[in-house]
């Protein structure tokens, strides 16, 4: 199996759809000559011209709602937010035009967009560029969220997302688009609302989505190599559609459970999680459910203290142990 | 019904000489050594930030200003006690402008405790309201209704001031723009809207970007005056301009719009390339023929302002104090993990002063 890059995932996924779909195309600041602010796109207009990739000038809330118009009408736009933090310029168009169409035409019409771009911290680049909406997009019904954590996720979401027919928000992450793994040739889907156990284990269920999961991973070798524990990890994929089963497959097994995440913590996907499984696995509970967040603050800019602001190895390793008490 | 349109667009005079302007024509040798002084820090302590970026030391963007100097200076050289100021991400040149230490602006860089910001903001987000300077914003377009609101205070409170909100060439076509275009136009506040049109947004071209003839010209939909400032990069050309806006804010309580024309000499930010999407020859050109620094040391040399000791006097100075900024910002403390929780809400950084009750953290 070729060994690709996230970033070459994504842009796998989309250009098989384009090339599968006439009525897909790839919109966003800088995506066709500058071939992407992070180069997702790279090579994409010299192949597919400027119908299909197109650049927009920098007006979110007039080029989001534009895909919303657009999409109502059959297109299957992609629309790429250099940072998915500025999904907040077009919010009016994603909530309440995107997210409330169908409901409140009575069905008469469906909205198949996908709105995409890195939501994560990490990077320094200060908190009006590092925001991680998911739970935010997700409480919205109407909106569908998806978060990959590694390229074979990337890909297969992004072609299921581009085939969907609701508005699917769609979170990347700067630091995973050069990452590689195994990736099949050719075709392949993704759903959207499948979790993938990333890690059986007998212990304890660490669940979480995007690059917290990853960094999950790790914290559950560390667990086995000084402890002996073995950690079950979940890695959600989707926020919503949310494949309640999984996780309650899981936690029935381990009876205890961790959340894991970048985002902040009132509200968050973690604090969903938390609540299905106190409703519906309370009984099999051998502890609290605990989550681990981001630290509660706008995103700070200093490099060494936004590495500790945001979930790490070693903190996730040690909020499973708490777990584990 | 219609509401008839005051354009001052000024046709170009004849033998139109920024030097003789009122606002000009009495310019000092200290004021004149003042403005091109001003333009070298900025020049030298921008080369200090991209070595330091460089190195490593300094994460995230890094937006320079380089080739735009004379804006910052020329329009902050004209500004009065109540006159404010509020810009985007390229915000080095302003803050030196208004007066804030290089050591202050380059320890935010670094991410330490000792910056403007404590580490908090880093370079995109300088701030410092003692002297009038309001930031320092990220979001493209989003530090427009932040100035028509510094306007609409100093209206509200009766000071005789103006608001002046820079934006670059792309923010234009953000919708928060054009409404506070209208809300300025609609209720006569006190604000001058900067565009620095350095010819494109990261990779984009205006043309690209814009439709209409040209940006500034946009007020005209709201009845608003506009100018545009040809030769952004002569610093006395831009005091001109300013304060004849300024004067309409001050005396008559009117908004404008003024486009400057300018350039960028390195990519959007530092990491970013610079010439994919540009010719070389095109900032070749703009270099050798239209620096602010050299339009302005030639100028002053000829009047016997500047003298070539003088000049290298100036940039060892300004090199000096540069380097020591970057001396300052390595030996400086980062922030605390503890500290990432202060400056969230005034109430909890006040305790003694705190109504609300409950938990404001969650974690
Ligand atoms: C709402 C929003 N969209 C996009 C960006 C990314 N971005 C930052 S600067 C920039 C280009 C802006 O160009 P211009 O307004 O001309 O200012 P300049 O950089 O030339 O000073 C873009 C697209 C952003 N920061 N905010
Ligand atoms: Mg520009």
């Amino acid at each position: 199996m070729p060994v690709i890059t996230y970033r070459e995932a994504l842009r796998a996924a989309m250009s098989e759809e384009i090339e599968r779909d006439p009525n897909v195309l790839l919109m966003g600041e800088e995506v066709a000559q500058f071939n992407g602010a992070y180069k997702i796109s790279e090579g994409m207009l010299a192949k597919y011209g400027p119908k299909r990739i197109v650049d927009t000038p920098i007006s979110e809330a007039g080029f989001i709602g534009m895909g919303v118009g657009a999409a109502m009408l059959g297109l299957r736009p992609v629309m790429e937010l250099m940072f998915f933090s500025f999904y907040s310029v077009a919010f009016d168009q994603i909530f309440n035009n995107a997210a409330n169409i169908r409901y409140m035409s009575g069905g008469l019409i469906n909205c198949p967009i996908v709105i995409r771009g890195p939501a994560n911290g990490g990077t320094n680049v200060g908190a009006t560029h590092s925001h991680t909406p998911e739970s935010i997009a997700a409480y919205h019904p109407g909106i569908k969220v998806v978060v990959p954590s590694n390229a074979y996720d990337a890909k297969g979401l992004m072609k299921s997302a581009i085939r969907d027919n609701d508005p699917v928000m769609f979170m990347e992450n700067t630091i995973l688009y050069g990452e590689s793994m195994e990736v099949p040739d050719g075709e392949y889907l993704v759903p959207l609302g499948k979790a993938n156990v990333l890690r059986e284990g007998t212990d304890l269920s660490i669940i979480g989505h995007g690059r917290a999961i990853q960094m999950a991973l790790k914290a559950a070798d560390l667990l086995k190599e000084k402890h002996n524990i073995n950690a079950e990890v979940v890695d959600l994929r989707s926020i919503r559609p949310l494949d309640e089963e999984t996780i309650l497959n899981s936690v029935k097994k381990t009876n205890r459970a961790l959340y894991v995440e970048e985002s902040k913590p009132f509200c968050s996907v973690g604090a969903m999680v938390a609540c299905i499984i106190s409703d519906k696995a309370f009984d099999y509970l051998d502890a609290p459910v605990k989550r681990l967040t981001s630290i509660d603050a706008p995103a700070i800019y200093s490099p060494p203290l936004e590495k500790l602001q945001l979930p790490t190895v070693e903190r996730i390793y040690q909020a499973a142990l708490e777990t584990l008490k | 019904m219609t509401k008839k349109t005051t354009s001052t667009k000024k046709p170009e005079v004849a033998g139109y000489n920024a030097r003789q302007a009122p606002i000009n024509a009495k310019l000092g040798h200290d004021e004149l050594l003042g403005l091109y002084r001003d333009m070298v820090r900025i020049r030298r302590f921008e080369e200090r930030c991209l070595r330091s970026y460089q190195q490593g030391k300094i994460g995230g963007f890094l937006h320079l200003y380089i080739g735009q100097e004379s804006i910052a200076v020329g329009c902050v050289s004209v500004m009065g006690k109540n006159d404010h100021i509020i810009t985007a991400y390229r915000d080095h040149g302003h803050a030196l402008a208004v007066g804030m230490g290089m050591n202050e602006m380059m320890a935010e860089n670094y991410g330490k405790y000792t910056g403007c910001s404590k580490g908090k903001g880093g370079s995109m987000h300088y701030f410092d309201p003692s002297r009038n300077f309001w930031g320092g914003h990220g979001i493209v377009g989003g530090q427009i209704p932040l100035g028509t609101g510094l306007a609409y205070a100093l209206k509200y409170k009766g000071l005789k001031g103006a608001a002046l909100a820079f934006m670059g060439d792309g923010a234009v076509n953000q919708g928060a723009v054009h409404e506070s275009y209208n809300l300025a136009a609609l209720w006569s506040l006190p604000v001058i809207f900067v565009i620095e049109n350095n010819g494109y947004s990261m990779g984009t071209s205006q043309e690209r970007s814009s439709a209409g003839p040209s940006l500034a010209q946009r007020a005209e939909g709201y009845g608003m005056n506009w100018d545009i400032v040809e030769n952004g990069h002569d610093v006395l050309e831009v005091r001109d301009k300013v304060a004849a806006a300024l004067k309409l804010a001050h005396e008559k309580s009117l908004p404008s719009v003024l486009e400057i024309r300018t350039y960028r000499y390195r990519g959007h930010s530092v990491a970013d390339p610079d010439t994919t999407y540009r010719d070389k020859k095109e900032i070749e050109e703009y270099k050798s023929t239209k620096d602010p620094l050299m339009v302005c040391q030639s100028a002053l040399l000829a009047e016997k302002v500047l003298t070539e000791e003088l000049i290298a006097k100036i940039d060892e100075a300004a090199r000096a104090e540069a380097e020591n900024s970057a001396q300052f910002a390595e030996a400086s403390p980062y922030p605390t993990v503890e500290d990432i929780k202060k400056d969230v809400y005034w109430e909890i950084d006040n305790p003694a002063d705190r109504k609300s009750e409950g938990a404001l953290f969650f974690d």
